[in-house]
């Protein structure tokens, strides 16, 4: 706990993406998605702009390539719907190339829909990363309460992450305690000690939330967390953060027009 | 939904729900943002009635529970793995309002920080997995109460079928969604029947999970259980009087 309060997917860093506001940040991401998602599949060379845009990004961030590469491919979302789409799309059908001796066909709106759900994916992933590779947790909150998300939900939100180590850490502890007891599991009905486990779990996150809440009201707890920075949001951040969004919004107008 | 993802050196598949961008079109994602954001408005004033005052450190305390325990892997066979989603568990133990609250800060931090499910997908997220989905693991389970009230046995079928429901009613969410803005090219038909047979597996492990789960916090603090709440049974003190003292 004492070390500051990273995530995994921070990539600590001083670059001018790194300094921005994180209210900023998270804006310009979920727009940037937001094009992305409203682009018409059929327009290739658009998305290819889109990866473009984000390794400028990356350039500036002094985020590797590989670094990105990597976490992206933790996470391959829907691939199963997408590889299915081709062979259980409609019609009309069309012979695999090379392959048009086999008889196979796949369907062409099919393709079409599996292509969508990968690029938009996989887009969408690489935004995301961005956003949480040069955004540290405490900026976030601070972005997210900046964005008037309403009050209650980010101070549950940053007891949640400040705790999440302390919860995660009990929880490795009990797997260890049970492994070194030889518990090794195979099937899903050997796994009763592991869910008394998640039980005890509950229970002693619930008693320290007890503990917490009475640990803060002698602290002078009066239900709003104090503010962590008062440094100051300018137009000219807003600018310079939405800059990407501004080529993003032309990529889908040039998109739209060319299809 | 369904998301394959490698897990480590150990090659794990494991399973979770969460939508990725582009699978609903723009116009659906943004009016199921909108229906997540009055829903959560609505759990966050009735969040604040179930918990008063300690609303902020204890569903700050559940959450990072959910959260853990959602890294949490439980075996399904050699060599597949899944976690919990844990929607119908947070549904019994703590009730759908701060449930509903927790699941859903746990899918926007996970896609803001994490990238786990598409931001512009978190609105359809939350509806699914945060509403639908743990109000219909709490319906479940409110008109089983009387069963539950009974005894353990009855506690535990309770959460099992609470779970299951929870599981294939979210899915069934994304159908909807899907059938809505779906972005793909497949046949509605086609994505139900794969949504709902996978679902009803995963639902079923994730029924035994929760079962077993509250089954265990119901042997040490009954009293934590939400659903039982206004139902406890009076004090029994059982056994012969000792040497200390007269238990009566």
């Amino acid at each position: 706990m004492g070390a500051g309060h990273s995530h995994p997917l921070y990539l600590a860093g001083a670059s001018p993406v790194h300094r921005l506001p994180s209210e900023v940040k998270i804006v310009a991401a979920f727009l940037g998605v937001v094009c992305v998602v409203a682009t018409p599949r059929e327009a290739f060379p658009v998305f290819g702009g889109y990866l473009l845009l984000l390794a400028v990004i990356w350039t500036l961030a002094g985020i590797p390539p590989t670094w990105m590469a990597r976490r992206s491919l933790i996470e391959a979302p829907f691939v199963v719907l997408a590889v299915l789409l081709p062979f259980t799309g409609g019609d009309p059908h069309i012979p695999v190339p090379g392959l048009s001796w086999s008889g196979l066909t796949l369907s062409e709106p099919g393709l079409l829909g599996a292509w969508n759900i990968l690029v938009k994916g996989t887009l969408g992933v690489l935004t995301s990363l961005t956003l949480a590779a040069t955004t540290p947790l405490r900026d976030l909150l601070l972005g997210l309460q900046r964005l008037h998300a309403p009050g209650l939900v980010v101070t549950i939100a940053t007891l949640m992450l400040r705790y999440i180590d302390v919860i995660a850490a009990e929880a490795r502890r009990m797997r260890l305690a049970r492994i070194s007891r030889g518990h090794d599991p195979r099937f899903l009905w050997q796994a009763t000690a592991t869910a008394r486990g998640v039980g005890s779990l509950f229970v002693r996150s619930y008693e320290r939330g007890e503990r917490v809440h009475l640990a803060m009201l002698s602290r002078g707890w009066a239900g709003e967390m104090p503010r962590l920075s008062d440094a100051v949001t300018t137009h000219r951040h807003w600018c310079i953060g939405l800059a990407p969004v501004a080529v993003a919004a032309a990529l889908v107008v040039t998109g739209w027009s060319t299809t | 939904m369904l998301v394959v993802r490698e897990v480590g050196v150990v090659g794990d598949i494991v399973l979770a729900m969460h939508m990725s961008d582009g699978l609903v079109n723009a116009p659906t994602a943004a009016v199921f943002g909108l229906v997540a954001v009055i829903g959560l408005a609505v759990a966050v004033s009735r969040a604040r009635a179930d918990l008063d005052d300690r609303t902020a450190p204890m569903a700050g305390l559940v959450t990072a529970f959910v959260f853990a325990v959602q890294m949490i892997n439980f075996p399904i066979l050699p060599g597949a793995s899944g976690h919990l989603l844990g929607g119908a568990l947070v549904a019994i133990l703590v009730g759908p309002w701060v449930g509903s609250l927790c699941i859903a800060i746990v899918l926007a931090v996970q896609a803001l920080l994490f990238a786990d499910g598409g931001l512009t997908a978190l609105g359809a997220n939350i509806v699914n997995m945060a509403l639908i989905g743990v109000f219909a693991g709490y319906t479940v389970a409110i008109a089983l109460r009387p069963l539950a009230r009974r005894g353990r046995g009855g506690l535990v079928a309770t959460a099992f079928v609470a779970a299951l429901v929870n599981t294939v009613v979210a899915a069934l969410a994304f159908v909807i969604e899907y059938a809505i803005g779906g972005a793909g090219g497949a046949s509605l038909g086609t994505v139900f029947t794969l949504m709902l047979g996978l679902h009803v597996l995963i639902g079923i492990g994730e029924g035994v999970i929760t079962a077993a789960t509250v089954g265990a916090v119901a042997s040490v603090r009954p009293d934590l259980i939400h659903l039982l709440r206004g139902s406890t049974t009076p004090l029994q003190i059982r056994g012969p009087a000792t040497a200390e003292g007269n238990p009566s």
